[in-house]
């Protein structure tokens, strides 16, 4: 933290720190993220609420359909892509150790890959097998 | 200057408690990360749904019963409802803040109470639908 300034000039000070160390590609990632998501939650969201709490034969029959299968893959992919980018900065705000911080930031990556894909293959499954 | 405090400054979130008065602006920015924190709850139960349709029948009939229930309609289906509308709609407020738009103080005000009068409508019309 308290190099010795010397003839460094202030930029060069600070590039590669703060908490997000490579901060404004990840800034801009995380608002194509929000981006899509906005007509991908509409087009996902309503169909959805309709689904829950009917009949397995239902929800295999909407989610059979390829629009409604594509936009279901399209919303679980990107929110949790959205997801690991958002945990990403909170955990870079509070969690200030950093070894502790480096294995949340390792879980939070694995955890949004696994529980995404597993989304992805479910809904895949649906579609094709329905 | 810019080495003043070097190291020793204090780490988010020192503000809350004893320094921070509350204030709507900042209440609002708080509930953007706590719904979307609830949102990634409520993102496994969608897969947990999606997985047990995936696999048969009877797995769905656990999963959807077990989420239609009065325990999950009131714990985890209406709550997340609510986040999901006041996290999209205020995603949205953010994005347009990030283009420069929208960032004095009556603005401001004002998408804030637009959010949340959004998020109850929202939410209703997504209820109306639903049943
Ligand atoms: C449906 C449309 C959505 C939009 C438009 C949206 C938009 C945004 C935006 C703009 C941010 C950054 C806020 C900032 O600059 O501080 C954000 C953060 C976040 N979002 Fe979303 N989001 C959406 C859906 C979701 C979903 C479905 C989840 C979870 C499953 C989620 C989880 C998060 C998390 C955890 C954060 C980080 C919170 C923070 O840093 O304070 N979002 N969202």
């Amino acid at each position: 933290m308290s190099q010795p300034s010397g003839f460094r000039t202030p930029r060069q000070r600070a590039q590669g720190l703060g908490a997000a160390k490579e901060g404004v590609s990840h800034w801009w990632a995380s608002r194509l993220s929000s981006i899509a998501l906005v007509p991908l939650g509409i087009m996902f969201i309503i169909p959805f609420a309709d689904a829950l709490g009917t009949s397995h034969a239902e929800v295999v029959e909407l989610y059979a359909q390829p629009f409604h299968a594509v936009v279901a893959i399209l919303f679980i992919g990107v929110t949790f892509l959205h997801t690991q980018q958002g945990l990403q900065v909170v955990i870079e705000d509070y969690l200030h150790d950093k070894t502790i911080r480096t294995a949340a930031l390792l879980a939070n990556i694995g955890f949004a890959w696994v529980v995404g894909l597993l989304g992805v293959f479910a809904v895949a499954r649906i579609a094709l097998a329905g | 200057m810019a080495d003043v405090n070097r190291g020793k400054r204090p780490l988010s979130p020192f503000m809350l408690g004893q320094y921070y008065k509350f204030q709507i602006t900042s209440g609002m920015s708080i509930a953007h990360r706590l719904s979307g924190i609830f949102l990634v709850f409520g993102a496994i139960l969608v897969v947990w749904w999606f997985s047990a349709a995936a696999a048969g029948p009877e797995a769905f009939a656990r999963a959807d019963g077990f989420l239609t229930s009065w325990f999950g309609i009131i714990f985890l289906l209406l709550p997340s409802l609510l986040a999901f509308w006041y996290h999209f709609l205020n995603g949205i407020r953010h994005l347009v803040w990030d283009m420069g738009k929208g960032l004095d103080i009556p603005t401001v005000y004002k998408t804030g109470y637009a959010v949340m009068a959004g998020t109850v409508i929202l939410s209703l019309l997504t209820l109306i639908i639903a049943f």
